[in-house]
């Protein structure tokens, strides 16, 4: 996909870290050693992202001028790493994972459902404001595929109805809960557990018997094995 | 600095350690194809054209990013086997080629490049067999916009990056990038504003292939059909050396050539793109003014209107300036025919530079500009070298990004590519570094070998020769003066005059300033004025008053109708300096030939032929019929002009020369130090005829936007 900045239409006219974030940011230049401001980039532009919920064009000048970078190498930053937003997001900005193992797990009808809800095409707000939707690769959740994100939480274990719901709870405001959305508990197989059922694993009984158990075959080990001269064999 | 044996498509070979592989084969006799790699930019890596067999190794190596000293011996410490044309790195890179091909459009009938593109070649050379692998499409790029020199079609980027590790190391204009990733990356400029760099022009010939090519060049010619002539360029008083690209009668072209010494391998956007000012505005017969009005002429009545004023004046009442362009010939042959008709009033500073003829070395780039690699403290007077001389300005770029070396700028604050502590505007800062008083005083005295560079800013003000003589205090008293040469050669020069017009230095080898009693060009247009000079011969002579010069008689002689010609009585056709064999002197003293690229135009005639021609109707006639003989007289008078090409060693260091420069005097404090040149793209008659200069004065100087049409 080409990563450009976004019409000037779109953008807003300045850009400027609020009070707590200047703070941080300078803390975050100092880090580096004078000459190396521009090591912090990636940290900036991040923080501003999570201010503005996008990167503007505003901001990359600015923060190019925080780091006395050219403009087009904070240019090249944010269109490189496709965690910068260049166009603007919704109030949740949800990204569904269509790598392989969520796409062979059913993530095209959490996509549908995304079209659906939200906007037919990725990258775009809903006509409400609260979303926008993205494809991304790899979250790392595969274990619970299809999955998605929505601002820093994972919804695991999605299909379309499920995906449908979640989105309509959001839009009316009413609490979801992250992680997997079916019965499941976190990445446990989906019909419950089917290894260590055993009750006295988790009573406390089990506390040292390994340990005991241990001591016991050294002990065993360790013991000469006395047998009489000439005794039969 | 150690060696290292590598054994080299099996020769034992000797490689410095300091090298790359791929050098290191090149010096063993190897050809290795290569696209993102270039000498003079940093490493990158990134074509993997440069793929060779390291025996042993798991993976082919590509070499522009491996070192010699990297490179390890065998376990049975034999030196390591480096192959570069075995079946396996053939084989390597042809898959390269084969990738690189896959989104490169089939476009060489419509291509720019097409003769002497790098893909072309090497895809011959390196490629796969006529056949291809891959039914996809191709990647579809849109073109960007980088100003008025550079043409981009970007589907034919392979990505090398070259553009923009040139324009962000060598010209140190940051403003070219690669946005996006993968697939999806595009070389571009930010936002699609132009290249805002004097030395923009040098991208097109580092692009291996296609997609930046020169934009006023487009579509006019093929490499194949151009007669290539080397010469030498006068846009500036540096003496790039250049190779003129001709079809028929036309510059197609103006190219560099690799001279280390002078220009490396970069030429400015003014030497390689005013070339379309040569077909402009151009003289091409005499004319004679009758009643008021320039009548074409033929070249007898044009002599004879001459002759008839000259005899109608006294030797006191005429005067002759040389202009910026002209070759040291016509210098030499019009000195002579002025000296024989006993006229004093001569001068080649059209800018009321304040610089007498005197001993060579105080008005020479002592440095030189190899030298200057050497330095670590600069101070700059009066001067933008960015603009003055632009690849002279890379040079010290290049140094600084070496090695610690401080500039300080007295001038007006500009951006020269590098850090430059601002002194202000005041002359007065020079008097306090001069006497000891100002902190960058100690930096210069401190400093191993400092340079003071004095730009026409400083030398043209009223009280330049005090100015001048401050200068040349401030030198001796940091230690600036030598043993003359360079570093290298035991002694160091860091007094320094950037002149910026390229026939100054020849004319005033070749002394060309005011004889005994003589005027110089503020005395000849006063004198005009009131009626005590009425015969002028400009020589090419356009950038000084010549609209006020009252009732006097003028004769131009030169190659464009530019100031000079409009208030000419005769007008005389010359040639251009790619029309004509001429010498030129650059500011380092250096003497170099130019070839005759393409004939003048019309009726114009080399310039030394006209005067020669001219002295016969004054009846004096010049004592050299070929320009052989003429310039051996040029040899006679200055024994130097016989060492083409190199900079002749100027030992004095007697301080009687250095006490000698300028005169004592007071400063005129109120009087701000300017930076000469006011606008980089119109400095010359050529210049001002070239339209593409002409669109880079106004969207690169003045700032206007490009048009919606563009």
């Amino acid at each position: 996909m080409l990563r450009r900045l976004a019409p000037p239409d779109m953008q807003p006219a300045s850009f400027a870290f609020n009070a707590a974030n200047a703070e941080w940011a300078q803390k975050e230049i100092a880090k580096y050693p004078p000459g190396r401001q521009a090591s912090a980039v990636i940290a900036l532009l991040w923080r501003g992202q999570e201010q503005e919920g996008w990167v503007t064009h505003p901001m990359i000048e600015s923060v190019a001028q925080m780091l006395s970078m050219p403009f087009i190498r904070v240019l090249e930053v944010a269109t490189f790493y496709t965690m910068f937003n260049l166009v603007p997001v919704g109030t949740y900005l949800v990204q569904v994972c269509t790598t392989t193992p969520c796409m062979l797990a059913g993530s095209d009808a959490v996509v549908e459902a995304c079209k659906k809800h939200i906007h037919p095409h990725p990258h775009t707000v809903s006509a409400d404001g609260k979303f926008s939707w993205m494809e991304v690769e790899c979250l790392g959740a595969c274990v619970n595929a299809p999955m998605l994100q929505i601002d820093k939480d994972f919804y695991e274990d999605l299909d379309g109805p499920i995906t449908e719901k979640l989105l309509e709870d959001l839009r009316a405001g009413r609490a979801v809960k992250p992680g997997p959305q079916n019965a499941r508990h976190t990445s446990e197989p989906s019909g419950g557990a089917t290894t260590l059922t055993d009750p006295s694993l988790f009573d406390g009984s089990m506390i040292g018997r390994q340990k005991r158990g241990q001591a016991a075959a050294d002990a065993d080990r360790d013991a000469p094995t006395q047998k009489p001269p000439g005794a039969a064999s | 600095m150690g060696t290292r044996k590598l054994i080299i498509d099996g020769k034992e070979v000797e490689a410095e350690e300091t090298i790359t592989l791929l050098q290191a084969c090149e010096q063993a006799g190897a050809e290795i194809p290569r696209f993102c790699f270039h000498e003079r930019l940093s490493v990158a890596g990134n074509c993997r054209m440069c793929l060779v067999e390291w025996v042993g190794a798991p993976k082919p190596q590509a070499s522009c990013a491996l070192q010699v000293k990297d490179i390890f011996p065998n376990k049975d410490g034999t030196p390591a086997k480096i192959n570069t044309a075995s079946p396996y790195a053939l084989k390597a890179r042809e898959g390269v080629m084969e990738f690189l091909l896959i989104n490169h459009p089939l476009d060489c009938p419509i291509c720019d490049q097409g003769g002497e593109c790098d893909l072309q070649d090497q895809a011959m050379g390196y490629g796969r067999a006529a056949f291809h692998r891959f039914n996809e499409n191709k990647r579809a790029v849109e073109d960007k916009y980088m100003g008025p020199l550079i043409k981009t079609i970007m589907t034919r980027c392979i990505q090398c990056t070259r553009c923009v590790r040139f324009a962000t190391e060598v010209a140190g204009v940051p403003d070219l990038g690669a946005t996006g990733r993968g697939e999806d990356m595009e070389i571009t400029t930010y936002l699609e504003k132009a290249f805002a760099s004097e030395l923009s022009g040098n991208v097109v010939d580092l692009c291996p292939v296609g997609a930046l090519t020169s934009k006023p060049y487009a579509f006019n010619a093929r490499p194949w059909e151009l007669r290539k002539t080397e010469s030498i360029d006068v846009m500036d008083a540096q003496g790039s050396n250049i190779r003129v690209d001709a079809r028929g009668p036309q510059v197609m072209r103006v190219l560099p050539r690799l001279n280390e010494t002078v220009n490396e391998e970069w030429i400015s956007d003014k030497a390689r793109h005013a070339c379309d000012g040569l077909v402009r505005q151009r003289l091409d017969r005499p004319y004679v003014r009758i009643n008021g009005k320039l009548k074409p002429a033929s070249w007898a009545e044009a002599f004879a209107a001459i002759a008839a004023k000259v005899r109608g004046t006294t030797p006191a009442k005429m005067a002759a300036v040389v202009g910026d362009l002209a070759a040291a010939e016509e210098i030499k042959a019009l000195k002579d025919l002025m000296t024989s008709l006993g006229v004093a009033n001569l001068d080649c500073r059209q800018d009321g530079a304040k610089i007498e003829g005197g001993p060579r070395q105080t008005y020479l780039f002592n440095t030189t500009i190899a030298g200057v690699e050497a330095a670590d403290a600069i101070l700059l007077v009066g001067t933008n070298p960015r603009w003055d001389a632009p690849v002279l300005n890379a040079r010290i770029r290049k140094t600084w990004l070496a090695g610690p070396l401080k500039v300080a700028n007295i001038g007006p604050a500009v951006d020269l590519t590098y850090p430059v502590e601002q002194l202000g505007t005041d002359i007065a800062v020079l008097a306090a570094i001069a006497n000891g008083s100002h902190p960058f005083a100690k930096v210069l005295k401190d400093a191993k070998r400092p340079m003071i560079i004095l730009g026409s800013g400083l030398l043209t003000r009223a009280d330049g020769a005090a100015a001048l003589s401050l200068a040349a205090r401030i030198a001796g008293d940091s230690g600036m003066i030598g043993p003359a040469g360079t570093a290298a050669e035991g002694g160091w020069n860091g007094f320094n005059i950037l002149h910026t017009a390229a026939s100054r230095v020849a004319a005033l080898d070749l002394g060309f300033v005011p004889g005994q009693g003589g005027r110089d060009v503020a005395g000849i247009v006063d004198g005009a004025q009131k009626g005590e000079i009425d015969f002028i011969y400009l020589l090419g002579a356009d950038e000084f008053d010549v609209a006020h010069l009252g009732r006097a008689f003028v004769v131009y002689q030169g190659s464009h109708g530019d100031a000079g010609a409009h208030h000419a009585d005769v007008i005389l056709p010359g040639a251009a300096y790619t029309e004509k064999e001429g010498t030129y002197v650059n500011f380092e003293g250096r003497v170099q030939r130019a070839e005759r690229a393409v004939f003048p135009p019309g009726e114009a005639k080399e310039d030394w032929a006209i005067l020669r021609a001219l002295s016969d109707h004054l009846g004096a006639r010049l004592p050299y019929d070929d320009r052989a003989q003429l310039r051996a007289a040029m040899v006679k008078d200055v024994p130097h002009f016989a060492q083409i090409g190199e900079v002749p060693v100027h030992a004095d260091t007697s301080s009687a020369t250095w006490n000698g420069i300028g005169a004592q005097g007071n400063l005129d404090e109120s009087l701000p130090v300017t930076r000469g040149i006011a606008d980089y793209y119109l400095t010359n008659p050529i210049a001002r005829a070239s339209e593409t200069m002409a669109r880079c004065s106004q969207e690169l100087v003045h700032g206007a936007t490009k048009m919606a049409a563009e």
